[in-house]
């Protein structure tokens, strides 16, 4: 067999040059695309105010800062108590409409009850060493999470942007949300 | 199993539970330097795999063995950048 070149380059194929060319331009490309978005980036929305549910995007915040991750956690609705200094220490638990809770709807809806469950669920965070949602707040921010308070709900809810802790950002909305979501590699609603 | 490196930092987290281990870790280390050790103590069981996986997700970081004592659970992570 001859060691030419088989099926010598006709009229339309590219050349070995053009090839070559073509390659470099794709690698820069490819380089530019993953250079560019080097940091990785989560974008959370939170919310929920209730205890138990302040606790994952804060988990979750945190450990991602601590990966490496640009992370923005925007709190709406009840999810602004997270961001409130006072409310965040008072956070409650509902002991209605959670199946697993040790005491029936019927006898959990009485008057008091959920600062019954309240108390116990702050007992075995207590006893378990679990960090606090101050803890965790003000460890996320010496991280560089950052959280947004949106606007619309703080006009909505009546808050004092005064009253959130040092470092929240505030007069952001939806689009700025929006923005992040887009940007980032993890987009989560809790 | 003998400890063939260089300890520069003990991280002592012990009684502390998820993410406290992973995110102490990542601030102390931030302090080292390039090639230095950290050692880091807890008891929070979950330590092992998260400590492991943090380690896998990090750039500049490197796990280089993990120990489970009495109760202790031991961690160390070289800083590599």
């Amino acid at each position: 067999m001859s060691t030419d070149t088989p099926d010598a380059p006709t009229g339309d194929v590219p050349s070995r040059a053009e090839l070559a060319a073509r390659v470099d331009e794709l690698e820069t490309a490819l380089a530019d695309a993953t250079d560019e978005e080097g940091q990785k980036k989560m974008s959370i929305i939170a919310t929920k105010g209730t205890l138990d549910m302040a606790y994952p995007p804060l988990i979750l915040a945190s450990t991602a800062a601590a990966f490496g991750y640009e992370v923005t956690v925007f709190h709406t609705f009840w999810g602004l108590d997270i961001l409130h200094e006072e409310r965040s220490k008072n956070l409650k638990l509902s002991s209605v409409g959670n199946p697993n809770m040790p005491v029936p709807n019927a006898v959990a809806a009485l008057p008091g009850m959920d600062r019954v469950t309240t108390k116990m669920m702050e007992r075995k965070i207590d006893d378990n060493d679990t960090a606090t949602i101050e803890e965790l707040i003000e460890t996320s921010l010496d991280m560089g999470v950052e959280f947004q308070a949106c606007q619309m709900t703080i006009d909505l809810m009546d808050y004092d942007e005064e009253n959130f802790y040092d470092g929240v950002t505030t007069g952001v909305g939806a689009a700025t949300a929006l923005q992040d979501m887009a940007d980032a590699d993890i987009q989560l609603l809790v | 199993m003998s400890v063939e490196f260089d300890i520069a930092e003990t991280l002592d987290v012990k009684g502390e539970s998820c993410p406290m281990p992973v995110v102490k870790t990542k601030s102390t280390i931030d302090g080292l330097t390039q090639g230095e050790v950290l050692e880091v103590l807890a008891t929070d069981s979950g330590s092992m795999s998260d400590i492991d996986g943090w380690a896998d997700g990090t750039d500049g970081v490197e796990l280089i063995e993990q120990q489970e004592g009495d109760s202790v659970y031991k961690h160390y992570v070289r800083k590599t950048e």
